[in-house]
């Protein structure tokens, strides 16, 4: 009897280590099947169209018939000498920046403002300050057109009401400022969409917590640098990341405001895809312009990821 | 006879049948004709509609799928299709450059066989026919066809105290000081869009260098650097100078241009013969009805073109690669006298001589007769030369407006672009 426990016992428990190869094939086999068709949906509309992307950005092609006239990397040689594409970068740039510098502390502030606390109407202000962000892109543009318009436009007649003898201002017209004119507007429609995110983040932050700090002695501006905005980083690192490639990526707005213009003064990296890759059939060109645009946005992502919100991600673990 | 074998004769029978049947059949086989035309205006989609359904009434085997696509989204939906090597049975196009190089792709049908003789002959806009070939070859014809001409507010002139309306360059310099003076926007420009600014330039060239020159840069035997070219921005900048546009121009669309014409805020516009709808639709007022009167752009004293040459384009069909006989049966159908005249009283400017006579309005009648007379027909460049040019040329005069280049840089940046594109 003995005997033949001793011999079968051994046989029906798997070791340790055939234990942990049979789940981690199954885990991995249940991954698997699970991400397929999340995969090829990925592989057949994303990782394909930016490899052909890369493929079609080394000939001169317009478009039309497959691309033959294969030219290496001249179409990258030629976007860094282009002026236009440079001060293009530098206009993202100036947009990007100016939404860091000013959109986002002012959807912080308004936030604060009608996120909580006890400021009459604050429901309905909040409501109003969301308002823009639901009209489509196309629909905010169309009404600023009309709003910019250099003599019926409502901000000259608002500006000529207040101010005595004030000049009409071609907002859009004018080189020097349409830049600004178009930032305004991109303020006006995403500012709302950041709100809403730090009035989220703002609930999250348990109210005892300031009010320790408020019987411990700090007055309101204290609470808010030492205690609110801390607890509110990893919100503001989120909305750092998509306000920076969202001005990079910003189309739509610019397009119909100004089609990059006045020659090229409002010209992003987007438009100028446009312009010159589409509307001049250069799609070879035009696809250097996205290899471009994509690794910029790419490495950008990884980047601030890894190092910047690597911490909001560790805390969630 | 076994079963089987009397089912195997019932068999032949069908198959034999069959046979007999299928000849028949196909010569009824439906054809669908997918029509793609950029006339989103309600009553010219549902004369559209009309034409086809009578042509459908005519030959019950074809049915048409019809897309109506607003101009920008048929451009850019057309290139998709164009890229993917399956063009639409007919389509608008404006002939030149671009329905060019669909034709050089493969993408078009050659129809010039079923054109040749009296379809051929009944078209007045012989010029504008010419730009739907190539080396003997036709992929479609026009339709519609006039003339980029000077549409001026006869109230305002006269307001102004101007009695005539200005033949050469320099009386129309002096006209739009006088309008300055009275305290009248001399004229509508909404360069935003680009291309209503190029007339001035394109206009001026062909003033100043005609056909030859033209021609010249194309060919490559000359270049858009030369004299008349580098000139027509001369004079360009001359007039620009004179600041004699709609404030912030340069941030206006040509949807504000057609408004300001349209509600009698600016004394003229250079623009082609769609104008007056538009001038209409685009202002509150309606637009300004009999005082809208019509000249051709002004002579420029010592150029070479010829004062008569006219600047214009208008719409045609192009057949394309796949296309069924019955699509050209349909083009012709839409060509003959009888549609055209009642295409004419809804919006048309008849390509056919036949139908000529539906034309009422004094305005059109001068600008039909400018078409027809003119010695050299000059397609809009942005059609007539590969798209990317027409591109760099809009663009460059925009420049131009905006103060950023000098007549010589426009001309400079459109040979650069010719030297890229043409050869």
């Amino acid at each position: 009897m003995s005997t033949i426990r001793f011999r079968v016992l051994p046989r029906t428990v798997p070791s340790v280590a055939d234990e942990t190869f049979i789940r981690t094939r199954n885990k991995w086999l249940t991954i698997g099947l699970l991400a397929l068709p999340g995969m090829i949906i990925f592989l057949v509309f994303f990782l394909m169209p930016i490899s052909q992307s890369g493929y079609y950005s080394l000939f001169k092609w317009n478009g039309f018939g497959p691309p033959t006239d294969f030219r290496g990397f001249s179409n990258y040689v030629d976007l860094v000498n282009d002026s236009i594409f440079i001060r293009s970068i530098g206009h993202s740039l100036i947009l990007m920046s100016s939404s860091l510098v000013i959109q986002l502390p002012l959807a912080l502030g308004l936030a604060l403002l009608v996120g909580r606390g006890k400021l009459f109407g604050r429901q309905i202000f909040r409501a109003i300050l969301f308002v823009p962000y639901v009209f489509s892109e196309v629909i905010t543009a169309l009404i600023w057109l009309y709003v910019l318009h250099p003599n019926l436009g409502l901000m000259n007649k608002v500006f000529d009401a207040i101010i005595p003898n004030f000049k009409f201002i071609p907002w859009l017209a004018d080189r020097n400022i349409a830049l600004y004119a178009i930032f305004l507007v991109l303020t006006w429609k995403f500012f709302g969409f950041y709100m809403i995110l730090y009035m989220a983040g703002l609930q999250s932050i348990p109210k005892d917590l300031e009010e320790a700090g408020r019987i411990d002695g700090c007055n309101e501006v204290q609470v808010l640098r030492f205690i609110t905005i801390p607890l509110l980083g990893s919100t503001i690192r989120l909305t750092i990341f998509l306000s920076v490639l969202g001005s990079f990526q910003q189309f739509v707005i610019i397009w119909i405001l100004t089609q990059g213009g006045p020659v090229n003064a409002t010209s992003t990296i987007a438009t100028y895809l446009f312009k010159y890759g589409i509307q001049r059939f250069a799609l070879g060109y035009g696809s250097a312009v996205a290899v471009v645009l994509f690794c910029i946005t790419l490495f950008f992502s990884i980047g601030y990821q890894r190092i910047v919100m690597r911490q909001d991600y560790a805390l969630r673990d | 006879m076994s079963y089987s074998k009397r089912f195997a004769y019932v068999l032949i029978a069908l198959a034999l049948l069959a046979l007999a049947v299928a000849p028949v059949a196909q010569a009824q086989s439906p054809v669908v004709i997918t029509w793609w035309h950029i006339n989103t205006d309600e009553t010219q989609a549902a004369f559209w509609q009309t034409i086809a359904d009578e042509f459908v009434a005519a030959n019950p085997n074809v049915k048409f799928e019809i897309v109506v696509l607003e101009n920008e989204a048929f451009k850019s939906r057309l290139v998709t299709v164009m890229q993917a090597g399956d063009p639409p049975d007919l389509f608008q196009s404006w002939g030149g450059g671009v329905l060019w190089q669909y034709a050089e792709a493969g993408l078009v049908k050659n129809i010039a066989a079923e054109l040749e003789g009296e379809w051929r002959d009944s078209f007045s806009a012989q010029a504008a026919l010419e730009l739907y070939g190539r080396n003997g070859e036709y992929y479609g014809v026009p339709w519609t066809w006039g003339a980029v001409g000077m549409f001026y507010n006869k109230a305002l002139f006269a307001q102004a105290g101007i009695e005539k309306t200005p033949e050469t360059w320099t009386e129309f310099i002096e006209v739009v000081k006088t309008l300055k003076a009275a305290g009248i926007t001399p004229i509508a420009l909404g360069e935003r869009d680009k291309w209503p600014g190029h007339f001035w330039w394109v206009y001026l060239a062909i003033r100043l260098g005609g056909e030859e020159a033209f021609l010249a840069a194309y060919n490559r035997s000359g270049g858009f650097d030369a004299e008349p070219f580098v000139k027509a921005g001369e004079y360009l900048k001359e007039l620009i100078d004179l600041e004699p546009f709609l404030d912030g121009y340069l941030g206006l669309g040509y949807g504000d241009q057609a408004a300001a014409m349209g509600d009698g805020n600016a004394a003229l516009e250079l623009m082609g013969q769609w104008s007056p709808a538009v001038q209409a639709g685009s202002s509150q007022s309606g637009g300004i009805g009999e005082d809208l009167g019509w000249f051709p752009f002004p002579v420029v004293e010592g150029g070479a073109g010829n004062p008569n040459d006219v600047l214009g384009g208008g719409d045609g069909f192009a057949v394309g690669a796949k296309a069924e006989p019955e699509v050209v049966e349909f083009l012709k159908y839409i060509t003959s006298p009888d549609v055209q005249r009642r295409a004419a009283a809804i919006w048309v400017v008849p390509t056919v001589a036949a139908a000529e006579d539906a034309l009422t309005d004094p305005v059109m009648q001068t600008i039909v007769k400018a078409r027809n007379e003119a010695p050299y027909f000059q397609l809009y460049y942005d059609q007539f030369l590969p798209p990317a040019m027409g591109q760099v040329v809009n663009d460059s005069v925009e420049a131009l407006f905006a103060g950023v280049f000098s007549p010589a840089e426009v001309a400079a940046a459109i040979e650069a672009a010719a030297q890229s594109e043409l050869e």
